[in-house]
């Protein structure tokens, strides 16, 4: 068994797993914010799926939208605590 | 050798995912979840990119692998912060075996109904005072 075959049917399966888990969060969350953490954990776990198909097919070019969906994460988790406060606002 | 420490890293980093969805699932409050994403997924992530590093070995792939670490080690608290006090002043509630809160009736209008007038000085004080001022005049 070699480095691929672990990684591709145990590795990837338990992210898929979690994402599945996370997406449940997403999907029955009482609040908007239990929503948004739930957001950004999905995006979180889609880096690791990421880094780990870029080793799969072998190639690091994937590295470089992982960096971009971190950079989208944040920026989402920041606009939506301004909404949540502005909303509040008013 | 390589392949060792790949499988290694890799087993950790989804471990430490798969505990954070479990987590995320299964906590009772908005802030013990929001306690779980930034530390469990963090690491997770983080065990995964060195496994990456670990894999490829040139420098350039490594810092690239380096720096997202860095990036998510850098945004993480921020942006748990940001979402939590947000949804404090919303009022989100606590988890009823919460044993104490240090910022009740510092913030919220609600909760403390003696000391509102001073904590809603103190919202106006605190929370981007700039805004609230040109809207009250």
């Amino acid at each position: 068994m070699s480095v691929y075959d672990y990684l591709y049917f145990i590795i990837l399966p338990v992210l898929a797993l979690s994402a599945l888990l996370i997406f449940i969060r997403f999907l029955i969350g009482p609040s908007l914010s239990d929503r948004v953490v739930a957001l950004d954990l999905l995006i979180t776990t889609g880096i690791g799926m990421i880094a780990i198909y870029s080793i799969i097919t072998d190639q690091p070019t994937f590295l470089d939208i992982a960096m971009i969906l971190g950079l989208i994460a944040f920026l989402g988790t920041v606009a939506f605590a301004y909404y949540i406060e502005k909303k509040k606002r008013k | 050798m390589t392949d060792y420490i790949i499988i290694f890293l890799a087993s950790f980093g989804a471990i430490f995912i798969l505990l954070a969805a479990v987590g995320i699932l299964r906590m009772p409050d908005l802030y013990l979840r929001i306690s779980v994403t930034t530390k469990a997924a963090t690491l997770g992530v983080g065990l995964i990119l060195l496994c990456v590093a670990a894999y490829f070995g040139e420098a350039s792939i490594t810092t690239r692998a380096l720096a997202i670490i860095f990036f998510l080690l850098l945004t993480a608290p921020v942006g748990a912060h940001l979402i939590g006090r947000a949804s404090y002043f919303v009022n989100t509630p606590l988890w009823k075996k919460s044993v104490m809160d240090d910022l009740k009736g510092k913030y919220s209008k609600t909760s403390e109904g003696s000391s509102s007038e001073e904590s809603d000085g103190k919202i106006t004080d605190v929370n981007h005072g700039d805004n609230t001022a040109k809207t009250k005049k």
